[in-house]
């Protein structure tokens, strides 16, 4: 078995009002950025899996996105393999 | 069922905090209420079962997405698809979302505050387990207390909760009518409760336990109780 580091990117759906993001781009204009559209807040989470094989690790972080760790209502994700260090 | 009482479990979560008041409301109403733990893996003889408000797992990821998974929701769930009346109240709706008992699912509000106060909902369908015996049409006070209950679905789900009558709650004045002025949270088309198809699993945002007490504020709560218990001994005799 080996260990694979996954990042996997939570955001809202595109189109879906994001409440948060609003804020934070209402809230960039008073330090001076008025030049900032469209954000998006979004989660980060980062994990290591312990897999036989790169395939097989990236088979099950994908069934964890979609049953857990992003809700495909609302939710996309995005999983980002980190390089061994 | 004892002695003609409806039997109406109660789930606690680590986290949950409307468990009390929802287990005395039941009381109050008339029926007897069972405690019921996260852990249980059998629901024990229960008629109907409510899934209370509060801030379950801490609410981590997601609201709800934890609790979703807890070992009482498989005995939940099985009891849901045999037309057991399930009632989830602000958490416990964003419970049922999560484990696809019900349509949709509750983001942030709107205003990014949490809301805490009474509000008018508009009964829109008598075909659900707590809504039996009301009318279409007809408006309860009822409070609400959440920062994520704003209701969104994606088209598909919305275009199917619209044509089949499964909104059994808008956000309404107290006249009944429905505008945006009215919506506390942004909720799509004012959603504040929706229903499964066979109407005995129902999710709302406001809080029918805390209104059924007429010491301490509104008693649109007293209805919606009322029917479920109406429903569970349905159940059991039917």
């Amino acid at each position: 078995m080996k260990t694979y580091t996954f990042e996997v990117l939570v955001t809202l759906k595109d189109g879906l009002a994001d409440p948060q993001g609003k804020a934070v781009e209402s809230a960039l204009p008073s330090l001076g950025w008025t030049n900032v559209r469209h954000v998006r807040v979004g989660k980060h989470i980062k994990l290591d899996v312990e897999a036989a094989d790169e395939a097989s690790a990236l088979v099950q972080i994908r069934g964890m996105a979609v049953r857990l760790l992003s809700n495909p209502v609302i939710e996309e994700y995005q999983v980002l393999e980190v390089a061994p260090k | 069922m004892t002695g003609g009482v409806p039997r109406v479990g109660v789930v606690t979560f680590p986290g949950s905090l409307d468990d009390r008041d929802a287990l005395r409301a039941i009381e109050q109403m008339g029926g007897e209420a069972v405690p019921l733990w996260h852990a249980d893996r059998d629901l024990g003889a229960v008629d109907a079962v409510v899934l209370p408000g509060g801030f379950s797992y801490g609410d981590y990821l997601r609201c709800g997405a934890i609790a979703r998974f807890a070992a009482v929701m498989e005995p939940v769930v099985a009891f849901a698809e045999r037309g057991g009346p399930v009632l989830g109240i602000c958490n416990g709706f964003q419970v049922l979302c999560e484990a696809g008992l019900l349509p949709g699912a509750m983001i942030r509000n709107r205003s990014l505050r949490f809301v805490c106060r009474d509000v008018w909902l508009r009964v829109e369908t008598a075909q659900s387990c707590i809504t039996d015996g009301l009318t279409p049409g007809e408006t309860i006070e009822i409070p609400i207390k959440h920062g994520e209950g704003q209701w969104i679905a994606t088209p598909e789900q919305l275009a199917e909760v619209e044509r089949d009558g499964l909104v059994v709650f808008r956000y309404a004045s107290r006249s009944g009518i429905v505008d945006d002025a009215q919506n506390p949270n942004g909720a799509t088309n004012n959603v504040a409760g929706i229903r499964s198809p066979a109407g005995n699993v129902v999710g709302l945002m406001p809080h029918p336990e805390h209104a059924v007490d007429p010491d301490v504020g509104p008693t649109g709560g007293q209805p919606l109780f009322a029917s479920l218990l109406h429903t569970a001994m349905a159940g059991v005799t039917g």
